[in-house]
């Protein structure tokens, strides 16, 4: 599949094709992640950005199968990483590949650490999972990882609860990249922490990227981080990527109409208002979405077909796709 | 480009460890600080029990039997009186603390080994494992703990290993409950999630990451069912079903006292008194440590 690996010069690392994952529950099936798409090439960072309930999270934990089973399950689509589909694969192939090809940074770094273990034997806990060394071997290496972060080493085989939010998040980061992932999933990482901290956590994110040559994944519903750290943005809506561009692409020439609400909703430092511009409505429940267009009843330029057809993934120009029938020609 | 390691002010924190803390909180609470006092007396003197007792190798204090002086009341050579055959209470007292906390371990290991198991698998996996392993579970504590050791021990036969095997089984089901409990709260949690993510299997979370962090509770519910263990085998072999004589054991000498101790209260009272002061000085340590381990407690 020549046409998969390349894509703009660059390696395609991840590309997921319609992927579907559906919770089961007794109210109904939560149609959490519908028919998504997007591509992100070796190195670069995507960023994942919706409401709360968009998928986002949901979508992480496809990408690791790690959507907990029952009640949720991966219906449909193929995730591709390196050519090889992740959906798949057996549990013991995917347990080398997760901490190992893919990691994955959580929310809360005050829930996220085990309470009782010193961080570094967390930290050594991966690379002896993954790599043919010894004990001694990957408690050294857990150090140099603590180094990395900006950890001292003789703060090592403390605990987690003696460290604060932002210095857990960065173990954290030691963790996830202790083993050289190609992937790295951030979940909202820094929506925990306290502002000045999570400029800190962002561009220690950033400089760590780029020295490991990481591919990431930053889930957020800040469009502030996307602009400081991303190259690609992918917008969800209810459960599936309306607009998928180039960051520069997507912030000066927005097309899809929740896209634009979104950024309408933002308010300008410049210009004095008195109220704010939600998007009107509120995101439809996962259970019951609306037939046609997720979006049509919210949206403001809402055509009678909107609620009858499903929108199509369309390429508008070069890498900018749009799931919106407005700019269906066929329609 | 900014610089690359943006390095953290140390925080000038004193170390606290859990352990530690815990520590702190149980030492204030005098109670279990007592209890904890005469469970490590009771150990040495387990321990030292030849030293202590009176006797020789050959012929032991407490198996020592003298005809000239039965039933004496506590003298000076006898400080806590002889029995039937003459034999020293103290001697027999301080032997037979090791018969009890032998039971009270052997019995608490088997049955926190066990109940761990048991607890970890159903409250791990749910399910149809968790729903044999608790309606087994329920069977057990629907018979009266006793009642169940009596009915053990009867088919079994006496002996140290049979009683061992009679109270054990009584004892699992606890356990086994305080770490499903514990387990259903942890796999929750988001650790256990980021351990799965690293690649971790389930093996290596449950081991590694959800039993060490449900130590508190266990380590209470061992305390307790210590006490129940001993105060459960002193009652079995106080009816006869227990330890055969003429080994030492608290309960089987209240048995050998039942013909006479209306006319002789030393020979009853004080391995009576032994028992009490086991048992109380560990469920003492035991609701010390629960309320040591409760994070509601900080203060």
């Amino acid at each position: 599949m020549a046409e998969n690996i390349k894509s703009g010069g660059k390696e395609t690392l991840l590309d997921i094709k319609g992927l579907s994952i559906h919770y089961k529950t007794e109210d109904g099936t939560v149609r959490a992640v519908n028919d998504l798409n997007f591509k992100l090439n070796k190195g670069e960072t995507i960023g994942l950005v919706g409401e709360t309930g968009a998928g986002k999270t949901t979508t992480a934990l496809g990408i690791l199968r790690l959507v907990p089973d029952p009640p949720g399950k991966i219906v449909g689509g193929e995730i591709l990483l390196d050519g090889e589909d992740l959906v798949k694969k057996t549990e013991a192939e995917m347990r080398t590949i997760r901490g190992q090809k893919i990691s994955m940074i959580f929310q809360d770094p005050m829930t996220s650490l085990n309470p009782v273990m010193p961080v570094r034997d967390q930290i050594a806990e991966v690379i002896l999972l993954h790599e043919k060394v010894t004990a001694a071997e990957a408690l050294k290496k857990a150090e140099e990882m603590l180094d990395l972060v900006g950890i001292r080493a003789e703060r090592a085989k403390e605990y987690p609860h003696q460290f604060s939010g932002g210095m857990r998040q960065r173990v954290v980061i030691a963790i996830a990249l202790a083993c050289n992932p190609g992937l790295l999933i951030a979940d909202e990482p820094t929506t925990a922490l306290d502002v000045t901290i999570q400029a800190q956590v962002l561009e220690l994110m950033k400089n760590l990227k780029q020295e490991f040559n990481t591919a990431m994944i930053m889930i957020t519903h800040d469009l502030g981080i996307v602009a400081e750290i991303c190259d690609k943005v992918a917008i969800m809506y209810a459960g599936s990527v309306v607009e998928f561009a180039d960051k520069y692409e997507l912030f000066k020439n927005p097309k899809h109409p929740y896209t634009i609400g979104l950024f309408n909703s933002i308010p300008d430092i410049d210009t004095d208002v008195d109220n704010l511009k939600p998007i009107k409505g509120l995101m439809p429940d996962p259970t019951d979405l609306p037939p046609g267009c997720p979006f049509h009843p919210r949206c403001d330029n809402v055509k009678p077909e909107c609620s009858q057809k499903m929108p199509q993934n369309l390429e508008v120009s070069e890498n900018h796709f749009v799931k919106c029938l407005l700019f269906d020609d066929r329609r | 480009m900014s610089e690359n390691n943006i390095t953290v002010a140390a925080k000038p924190k004193k170390k606290r460890s859990q352990a530690r803390d815990v520590w702190r909180r149980f030492r204030r609470n005098k109670t279990a600080m007592v209890g904890m006092v005469i469970i490590i007396i009771l150990i040495l003197t387990a321990i030292f029990a030849d030293v202590l007792a009176p006797g020789t190798e050959t012929h032991p204090g407490y198996n020592l039997m003298n005809w000239r002086n039965t039933f004496e009341l506590p003298s000076r050579d006898h400080p806590l009186g002889t029995d039937w055959a003459g034999r020293d209470i103290l001697s027999r007292i301080i032997h037979g603390s090791r018969i009890s906390l032998q039971v009270g371990f052997v019995v608490v290991g088997i049955a926190m080994i066990l109940g761990i198991i048991l607890g970890a698998v159903s409250g791990f996996y749910g399910g149809i494992a968790d729903n044999i392993i608790m309606r087994i579970v329920d069977i057990i504590l629907a018979i009266p703990n006793i009642l169940l050791a009596i009915s053990l021990a009867a088919a079994l036969g006496p002996g140290l290993v049979n009683v061992m095997i009679a109270v054990g089984v009584g004892t699992v089901p606890a356990f086994a409950r305080v770490v499903r409990a514990s387990v259903l709260t942890l796999r929750e949690q988001e650790f256990v999630e980021a351990a799965r993510a690293v690649g971790a299997n389930d093996i290596r979370i449950i081991f590694r990451h959800i039993l060490p962090n449900c130590l508190a509770p266990i380590i209470v519910q061992a305390t307790l069912a210590m006490a129940g263990a001993i105060l459960s085998a002193a009652g079995l072999s106080f009816l006869g079903l227990g330890i055969e004589r003429p080994k030492p054991e608290w309960g089987t000498m209240l048995n050998e006292a039942q013909a006479d101790f209306l006319n002789y209260w030393h020979i009853s009272v004080f391995p009576g008194l032994a028992i009490v002061i086991v048992v109380l000085a560990l469920n003492m340590m035991g609701d010390g440590l629960r309320d040591a381990f409760d994070p509601r407690l900080k203060k």
